[in-house]
């Protein structure tokens, strides 16, 4: 039961993006399609799983004075392997997302796990809390390039279903603020009325 | 003129928060009050030249010669940590007024995209030495000026009533898409 919640709390309660506001530069650069978000979503989460799970397996070897930069030097190593295999396997995505994917090393969130969840606890949990909070974020990009997707260029996933361009307003850089202040507070009042 | 140009695309066009969406964190973080925001600013623009000096010279003589390219990521973040912990050290011992200002935003900086986005554009923009300084400076600058602007306007909010789920966060972003609209008048400038 207990394990099941640290991996569902990142999905809705605590969701990274809609009620912590962490990791905001990937969430508004790279989602002006439902593709791309998905993509940035799963490549930080790949991150996120691999750095919780190494930090919380040396979390009791390294001293407390040098922690933060060894956090940064485990996950810059694993943004380095997501990097190269993108640049390998998905060149077309890696041009789309370029200078985002280098910056997964500052997103607050893949360090704010590191440091607040994982360096306390054991390995599986740590996982788990990765997997759940990464899911949560990939989910929130994944609705935000949708958004932005559909209303922006009348498309989902690539596949046209109006003629002409859509409000191309929201592929463009004012677009990127205002769908996610509106999608933020609805779920603001979805979550109250849970609550 | 050619630094002029670099000033203007980095300031206006290409501003790194609104056009850019880098340094979205400390943007919303700190820009509920007009003068931490103003400290923000001289914190990251310190932080970014001299960043962006260093890890251009690493770049053109430590990795390029020696085919590391693929190192770039965890070298630069490394020198940025570094560097803004020396910057701290310093400060406190040399200026411990200019500490009193900057200080407690200094910690703040390691994990802002944007210094470390403006170092690794440097690189891709294949900018010389002169130029990378003029380019990370203005970028400081376009940073300050959206900063300062949205502050400002956040500061007069405060006596507006809001509708109740968009307070906060929300209407923060409303805002600064709107000021976003606002720079794309300046696309086309340079």
């Amino acid at each position: 039961m207990n394990q099941w919640k640290n991996f569902s709390k990142g999905l809705i309660a605590e969701n990274a993006i809609f009620v912590q506001v962490l990791g905001m530069c990937p969430t508004l650069g790279t989602t002006t399609s439902a593709y791309n978000g998905l993509g940035m979503g799963l490549a930080t989460t790949f991150v996120l799983v691999m750095s919780n799970i190494v930090v919380s397996m040396v979390r009791n070897y390294i001293p407390d004075k040098v922690r933060i930069p060894s956090f940064i030097v485990i996950i810059a190593s694993f943004v380095t392997v997501v990097e190269l295999t993108m640049q390998a396997y998905l060149p077309a995505l890696f041009e789309e997302l370029g200078l985002f994917i280098p910056l997964i090393v500052v997103n607050c969130l893949v360090l704010g796990r590191a440091e607040a969840f994982a360096s306390k606890n054991t390995i599986w949990s740590s996982t788990l809390d990765g997997l759940g909070m990464g899911l949560g974020f990939t989910l929130a990009l994944f609705m935000l390039g949708s958004v932005r997707e559909i209303l922006g260029s009348g498309s989902w996933f690539g596949l046209k279903f109006i003629q002409g361009d859509g409000m191309l307003l929201f592929v463009l850089a004012p677009g990127a603020f205002l769908a996610l202040a509106y999608l933020i507070a609805i779920m603001n009042k979805f979550n109250r009325k849970n609550a | 003129m050619e630094y002029f140009v670099i000033l203007i695309s980095a300031i206006f066009v290409n501003n790194i928060v609104l056009a850019k969406f880098l340094g979205i964190c400390p943007f919303m973080g700190v820009s509920s009050r007009l003068e931490t925001s103003v400290g923000m600013t001289g914190a990251v623009a310190f932080v970014m030249v001299l960043a962006t000096i260093v890890t251009y010279l690493l770049q053109y003589y430590v990795l390029n010669p020696l085919g590391l390219g693929f190192m770039q990521t965890i070298t630069f973040i490394l020198v940025i940590a570094a560097l803004v912990q020396m910057v701290e050290i310093v400060l406190k011992k040399v200026s411990p007024e200019l500490y009193q200002a900057l200080g407690i935003f200094l910690p703040l900086i390691t994990t802002n995209c944007a210094v470390l986005g403006v170092a690794i554009l440097t690189i891709q923009g294949k900018y010389n030495l002169p130029e990378a300084v003029v380019f990370s400076f203005s970028t400081a600058l376009g940073f300050g000026l959206a900063l300062v602007l949205l502050s400002s306007i956040r500061e007069a909010l405060d006596m507006v009533e809001v509708p109740k789920g968009m307070k906060g966060i929300p209407i923060a972003f409303v805002v600064a898409g709107i000021l976003a609209m606002a720079f794309m008048g300046f696309a086309g400038l340079v």
